[in-house]
């Protein structure tokens, strides 16, 4: 008991302890979306472009740091979806150009301008150091957000995630939803960014949807077991990351990890079981029988 | 009476289309009408999921115009093949995406749980409800998706091969299914690659090969002269009750000999 009530005594644990909870639900709820349309890669690349933001307002306007890196969150998400429309490249290559740009000027200012090491490493990495109230009134709000865009949303949301094509044609205004599920993953990856770290920020957009898409076939099932899984992720890495002395992102990838590659195994061990019993009626394999 | 019946729902006006810089469909002409039940045949990449695509208003016209109906409701129900079956939704979830529009709450209402269980009812799937769309055979499949087109109530239905891959009887009855909905008042567009076991059944066809070849009843465009225009093989028509029965005699080996 002991081991989960001391860190606790700190209130920058306690700080961090919610923040990481809510990150990994807020991550796991909006990284089923990403997920399931295949635009894993776009989590990856907001992240890294968002990062550009935040130093820039870090080194020179901390206290709009959420609005200015938001905008050029947004902006990068929009220039990149335009990019990606416009040009035969595709969003990855149109990714590949919008964000590395953004990040490498991230990088350089912090190291012309800021005192690179702790501060540079905890925006990478993670760092439950120095959350201030704002920082978690903004990711609740960011959580309402993204919430109620599910919820009033939530058959658009789904249709042109399973066929856009068809969801256009019966009257789903497919690019506008699609806008705003860019602006809420936009928000999303600003307010966990401090905690989770840049660069390990899309992994846990899709760890915790996997597993969910792992243990359900219902679209409804896995968006609240991924936002379960995320929050878990996050409470357990944090305490982790507290008695390993690491930073907080990195317990809370490696926890997710971990819980990835157990239920993988069950999964696998589960259908494999169910495979066998299915042969038994197969006579074709009765020979696997004896 | 009222002609409202037999007003243009969508009409192409000299449309062209196609994907990237490619064309695909040219120079076509075409009305749908809420009393149609119209097939279009043609051979493989012939354009008619394009047209049908055309019709949905999902691609817009390169070139020409397309005028619908303005309180124009469609429905369509995909080819198979471009369907995503590792998406997880059950049965049930995907059957109500024809109710998406103008709504609050995400979760469905007793009556709209009502409708949908009743158009599966109807399809005779209503006890594959909550199973997963991968979990069904792929007769299942197609009704799922004409369950949620029929949830849509639509003017006007569209169908992509909705009989490829299935048996005898499910190609029953599905025809007769969608004759009932073309009785009570639906327009149908389809495509069928089946020429004898479902073209053949419909009032009228349209034979695409890159653009119309010919639009007439199947009487008119089941002959040889338009077929090889359409799909570019010579092939025999025999007649079968009053109906032409399409031969595919030409065959490559024997002409050798
Ligand atoms: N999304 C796409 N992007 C680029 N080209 C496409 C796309 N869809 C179809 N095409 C091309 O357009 C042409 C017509 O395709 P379409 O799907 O309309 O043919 P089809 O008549 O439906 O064929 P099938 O009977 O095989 O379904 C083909 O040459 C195809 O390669
Ligand atoms: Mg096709």
């Amino acid at each position: 008991m002991d081991v989960l009530l001391e860190p606790l005594s700190f209130a920058f644990f306690q700080k961090g302890l919610l923040v990481a909870t809510l990150s990994g639900a807020l991550l796991g709820f909006i990284g089923v979306y990403i997920v399931l349309r295949g635009m894993s890669y776009i989590g990856h690349g907001l992240s890294h472009a968002i990062f550009g933001g935040y130093a820039a307002m870090q080194l020179f306007a901390a206290q709009l740091y959420v609005l200015g890196a938001g905008l050029w969150g947004i902006a990068s998400a929009i220039a990149i979806t335009a990019v990606a429309r416009r040009s035969r490249l595709g969003a990855d290559a149109a990714i590949g150009v919008v964000t590395t740009a953004s990040f490498a000027l991230g990088v350089a200012l912090f190291s012309k301008f800021g005192s690179s090491g702790p501060a540079f490493d905890n925006a990478l990495f993670g760092s439950i150091l120095g959350i201030t109230n704002t920082q978690i009134v903004w990711l609740i709000a960011v959580m309402v957000f993204a919430g109620a865009v599910v919820f009033f949303r939530y058959r658009e949301l789904l249709f042109t995630t399973f066929d856009p094509d068809v969801a256009r044609a019966s009257g789903v205004h497919v690019a506008r939803i699609e806008g705003l599920l860019m602006v809420v993953l936009s928000l999303s990856i600003l307010v966990t960014l401090t905690v989770i770290g840049v660069t390990l920020v899309a992994a846990m957009l899709v760890i915790p949807a996997v597993v969910a898409r792992m243990l359900t076939d219902s679209f409804g099932r896995m968006l609240a077991i991924s936002t379960v899984v995320g929050s878990a992720c996050g409470l357990v890495g944090m305490y982790l990351s507290y008695y390993a002395g690491v930073p907080s992102g990195t317990m809370i990838v490696l926890v997710g990890a971990a819980v990835f590659l157990v239920v993988l195994g069950i999964t696998t061990l589960r259908r494999h079981s169910h495979r066998i019993i299915v042969d038994d009626h197969a006579p074709a394999r009765a020979t696997v029988k004896a | 009476m009222t002609n409202a019946a037999a007003e243009p729902l969508v009409t192409l006006d000299d449309v062209s289309a196609g994907y990237q810089d490619v064309l695909v469909l040219h120079d076509v002409n075409l009305t749908v009408r809420q009393t149609d039940f119209t097939g279009v045949v043609g051979p493989s990449g012939a354009g008619k999921t394009t047209l049908l695509r055309l019709l949905l208003g999902m691609l817009d016209p390169v070139a020409g115009s397309r005028i619908t109906r303005p309180d124009l409701r469609v429905a369509y129900v995909p080819q198979l093949e471009t369907v995503d079956w590792n998406f997880p939704v059950t049965v049930m979830e995907c059957v109500l995406m024809a109710r998406t529009e103008h709504r609050v709450w995400p979760w469905p209402s007793r009556a709209e749980r009502r409708d949908a269980l009743s158009v599966l009812d109807r399809l005779g799937i209503k006890d594959l409800a909550e199973r997963h769309i991968r979990e069904l055979s792929g007769g299942q499949q197609q009704r799922m998706f004409l369950a949620r087109a029929l949830l849509r109530e639509p003017h006007l239905l569209l169908l992509d091969e909705p009989t490829s891959g299935v048996d005898v009887n499910t190609r029953h009855d599905v025809l007769h299914l969608l004759g009932d909905l073309h009785q009570d008042g639906m327009g149908i567009v389809l495509t069928t690659h089946d020429l004898n076991g479902m073209a053949a059944h419909l009032p009228h066809l349209v034979c695409v090969n890159g653009h119309v070849v010919a639009e007439g009843s199947p009487r008119e465009v089941i002959v040889p002269s338009v077929l090889e225009e359409t799909f570019g093989a010579r092939l025999e028509v025999l007649e079968h009750l009053g109906m032409p029965v399409v031969v595919d005699s030409a065959h490559p080996l024997r002409s050798a000999g």
